[in-house]
């Protein structure tokens, strides 16, 4: 049995924000993740927004955190090093009839505490924003908006609890949870028992932030049984070329014909387009569909009509975490220790807002534990994290600093986002370091340019299986919540292969082979 | 960081770029570099180890890499100079019309190389999943053609089990048999067209002689699988190559090579602020293959997408001569004003 003071189940960017929080006190902690890697659910598919704060109702959880999350963004981003602009956002609409709509969404974010806003004319808008369709009524900015790299984020936020003391636990995925006995006068005896790929844990305080599965984990606790449907929303991103089109985050007034879709430059520089609602049964289903990325198009085509679908460089998926509730007023975030579970915190149904929420929702959630549960504080927290550093973005002078220090950071790996192997090489050696191609393109990027790894992903492959000395035929694309074995890249030799024993993961051809037309 | 100087920059040791390379020397360029991102020359013909290479240029059917073996030792013996590992990430224009090429690899480290022209060999890359919108899931399994045949050829190892072609372009139906020949079992070609983009002969020899079926109007509507795929659905298209609802079947499958075609690989050009041709994705060429910005000709595959290599080697050639008399011309120009020429230089720090 391992004993800890909390255990967190989830590391996706909620419980990362948690974790690291939580370690700002004496406290053991343990982070339990299904997945081979942190980042690996709703965390890695989304807009990667950050919302100035005007959709939610006033007093709601959600409002309260996007607001505070949101003023957080900025300082968080420097002490953790992660990309992160503040390029403001435009709700577009295009009747005037709406113009009661915008008004109102104005006076709420008035009443959640957002500064700046103002409503724009359609000739203003045009000022900012030359490529924004010709028929809008007008626009509500929000100076205070922003975008963040969603994975930079969750993995900065990890790294970080890593380095003050939090263990993680990957490929660990919770299937039983026993709550304390009770003994006399209900006094609780022991923690919760937590089993995790066949080990058990105890603590006395368990956090719930399991994202789409969080009812799962909730009801294994609770009589009070709480439901999520995962919401699924579908995205196009487009090459780099059209990254520019737009500066500011463009969403569509909801109407009629639906929520609306945003059209968003990228910290990157991409353009994202996005995303699709739609309810589904599976709490894994994040494929795309025909209908949903023919949607995605149209409707951002709305917006900005000379979008361009033959741009596209990929299409991906992400689940809302969607708490079904009684009240019609619509679901907010569930953030308590759950009524009949003491120790059991819940931080469920952590839907959009959530990224952007999650600095604030890492501090709530610490308050919460801490005045139920005090620790000390600690003298030795490290509050600041350094990025791997990118030479796509370095100047041409830090750009010779970093290949004369180290000369691997001159050999390109990623041609289309200029990925060297230096920068690969440190994602796998650092704290909750990339085991998977997926996990080393979620921390340097390669693989996510136009061509979408064709190029690099062999020698990536080459790269992760030196480095972590295994053969390339166990390396795996990611890792899913059944663990890494089946994802992967190569399943097996040729004819002609021959292994070149010293030379691990390195194998070579035969040498007469080329020479030969063996066909 | 190391500074050269030269009359000619090649980009990319492929095919293109060797021929530019020893039409330049034989025009009597003296100074040539080929640079090249790959650990050697020879661009993609080293994968391609079919033959059916040369029948023009050597009047004999070669593999790819005797065909480019051949190139490459006629650069050896004019002594042309090559940095291999080298990737160009960016050209520019100096003042005095000159480009300042920069490449990094990691003995040189940073490099930054003036040269009087260049020429663009850097060939092409293949359009992958994304840009074909295929919907479904995202697993392990999906390969571009070329990666496939990267994985085969150069590193014995085989990507898949039970394969799935879409597109039946050469690439494609030459990885058809390859896949089957190393023990795969390859389940069909699904061609979004009414006709295939290969040739003839590959389509009876890579198919026909494995009894692979080519279903034309064919596509790939979906991919199933969670971390590796699991199956994908076919679907018939019409005439504008619009699925045909009603008409899907599943094929179970663990691999699906894409072969949909090629993109002339144009970042440096693009950068460079040349003027582009939206039809071959290629830079707009004058009929010396220079293209808008001056002194800068283009060649092979990064201009337009060839089917066959001699016709890359030829026309290589003839853009390497036009680079030569661009050099020459302008040697003759600055000869007159050698002397400011030169004082400029050193005080900008060059050589
Ligand atoms: C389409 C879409 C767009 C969005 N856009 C934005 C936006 O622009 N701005 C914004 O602020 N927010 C946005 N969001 C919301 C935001 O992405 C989420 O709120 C946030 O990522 C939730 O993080 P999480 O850590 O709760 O969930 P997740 O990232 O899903 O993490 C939960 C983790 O728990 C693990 N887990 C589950 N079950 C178990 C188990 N039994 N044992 C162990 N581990 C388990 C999972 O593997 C997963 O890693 C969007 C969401 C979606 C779906
Ligand atoms: C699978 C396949 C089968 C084929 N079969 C046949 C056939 O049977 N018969 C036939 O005649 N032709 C065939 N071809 C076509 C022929 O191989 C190509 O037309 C030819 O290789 C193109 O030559 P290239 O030099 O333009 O491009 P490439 O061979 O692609 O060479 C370009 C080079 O530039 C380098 N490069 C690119 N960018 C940079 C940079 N920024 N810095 C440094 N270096 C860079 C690349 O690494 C590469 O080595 C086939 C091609 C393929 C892919």
């Amino acid at each position: 049995m391992k004993q800890y003071d909390v255990i967190v189940i989830g590391a996706g960017v909620i419980g990362c924000a948690i974790a690291r929080e939580l370690s700002r006190r004496e406290r053991r902690i343990a982070v339990l993740e299904r997945a081979s890697d942190i980042c690996e659910g709703t965390s890695k598919a989304n807009s990667g927004i950050v919302h100035a704060g005007h959709d939610a109702m006033p007093g709601t959880m959600k409002a309260r955190m996007n607001v505070l999350g949101n003023a957080r963004m900025e300082t968080l981003s420097k002490e953790l090093d992660f990309p992160f602009r503040r390029n403001g956002s435009l709700v577009i609409m295009f009747e005037q009839e709406d113009i009661l709509k915008l008004e109102e969404l104005k006076a709420r974010g008035e009443a959640n505490g957002v500064q700046g806003l103002e409503l724009l004319t359609p000739r203003q808008v045009w000022e900012r924003e030359p490529n924004i369709s010709r028929e809008i009524a007008g626009a509500l900015y929000a100076p205070t908006g922003g975008i963040v790299c969603t994975f930079g984020l969750t993995i900065a936020l990890a790294e970080n609890a890593v380095v003050n003391g939090v263990d993680f636990f990957l490929n660990h995925e919770v299937t039983e949870i026993i709550p304390p006995a009770k003994g006399a006068g209900s006094i609780a005896i022991g923690g919760y028992r937590v089993t995790a790929a066949g080990t058990q844990f105890e603590a006395p305080v368990v956090i719930n932030a399991a994202g789409v599965c969080a009812d799962l984990i909730h009801n294994m606790v609770s009589e009070r049984k709480i439901k999520i449907v995962p919401r699924r929303g579908e995205y196009r991103l487009m090459d780099k070329n059209s990254g520019s089109m737009v500066d500011s985050t463009i969403f569509q007034l909801p109407s009629r014909l639906g929520k609306g879709i945003l059209v968003t430059p990228t910290v990157h520089g991409n353009l994202l387009v996005g995303p699709t609602a739609e309810d589904i049964p599976d709490k894994e289903d994040v494929a795309t569909t025909a209908e949903g990325v023919r949607k995605v198009m149209e409707m951002g085509a709305k917006s900005v009509p000379n979008l361009d679908g033959r741009q596209t460089i990929t299409s991906f998926a992400g689940l809302r975490a969607h708490l079904v509730t009684e009240e019609s007023k619509g679901s907010d975030f569930l953030i308590e220790e759950v009524a009949d579970a003491k120790g059991f915190f819940d931080v469920a149904g952590i839907e959009s807002p959530g990224l952007t929420a999650a600095p604030a929702i890492g501090e709530y959630v610490a308050e919460l534990v801490n005045r139920a549960y005090p620790a000390p504080e600690k003298a030795d927290f490290v509050s600041v994290r350094k990025g791997i550093p990118s030479m796509a973005n370095a100047t041409d002078e830090q750009r010779r600093i970093l290949i004369s220090k180290n000369p691997s950071y001159a050999n390109v790996i990623c041609r289309c986002e200029l990925v060297t192997e230096g920068e690969i090489v440190e994602a796998i050696h650092r704290p909750l370091g990339a085991t998977t191609l997926d996990g080393v393109k979620r921390r340097t990027r390669a693989g996510m340019g136009r061509c979408q790894s064709g190029f690099c992903s062999p020698k990536v492959v080459d790269i992760l299986a030196r480095e972590l000395d295994v053969d390339k035929s166990v390396i795996t694309k990611n890792g899913t919540y059944k663990g890494n074995q089946n994802s992967n890249i190569l399943t097996g030799y040729t004819k002609g292969w021959q292994p070149k024993g010293e030379d691990n993961g390195k194998d070579v051809l035969k040498s007469s082979e080329k020479e030969v037309d063996y066909e | 960081m190391s500074r050269r100087r030269e009359d000619i920059v090649i980009i990319g040791g492929g095919p293109a770029g060797l021929a530019a390379a020893l039409a330049a020397r034989e025009a009597g360029i003296r100074k040539v570099l080929i640079l090249e991102r790959d650990k050697e020359l020879g661009g993609i013909l080293n994968q391609c180890i079919h033959n059916g290479f040369g029948l023009h240029t050597f009047k004999e059917e070669l593999t790819g890499p005797e065909y480019a073996e051949k190139y490459i030792q006629m650069v050896l013996e004019q002594q042309i100079p090559y940095m291999t590992n080298a990737m160009v990430t960016g050209i520019e224009v100096l003042e005095n019309n000159d480009k300042c090429v920069t490449a990094m690899n990691k003995e040189d480290r940073l490099v930054e190389i003036t040269a009087k022209a260049v020429i663009l060999a850097m060939g092409c890359r293949e359009r992958p999943r994304g840009a074909l919108n295929i919907p479904g899931t995202r697993p392990a399994g999906i390969y571009s053609a070329g990666t496939a045949q990267y994985y085969v050829n150069m590193e014995g190892r085989m990507p898949g089990k039970e394969v799935v072609i879409l597109g039946s372009g050469d690439i494609g139906l030459i990885m058809a048999r390859r896949m089957v020949l190393e023990g795969a079992k390859v389940h069909c070609v699904a061609e979004l067209r009414p006709y295939s983009g290969g040739l003839k002969r590959n389509i009876v020899q890579c198919l026909e002689d494995f009894d692979i079926p080519l279903y034309l109007s064919t596509t790939v509507s979906e991919i199933h699988g969670k971390e590796r795929v699991e199956a994908v659905t076919l679907t018939r298209v019409d005439e504008h190559g619009v699925p045909i609802s009603g008409s899907e079947w599943r094929v179970p499958c663990d691999t699906l090579l894409l072969s949909c075609g090629l993109i002339p690989e144009n970042e440096l050009t693009i950068g460079l602020g040349a003027q582009m041709d939206a039809k071959t994705g290629g830079p707009v060429v004058s009929e010396h293959l220079e293209c808008s910005v001056p002194g800068v000709f283009a060649c092979g595959n990064v201009l337009h997408v060839h089917e066959l290599v001699d016709h890359v080697s030829a026309e290589a050639e003839k853009a390497g001569r036009f680079a030569s008399e661009y050099v020459l011309a302008s040697e003759s120009k600055t000869c007159k004003s050698e002397v400011a020429d030169a004082s400029e230089r050193r005080e900008e720090g060059w050589e």
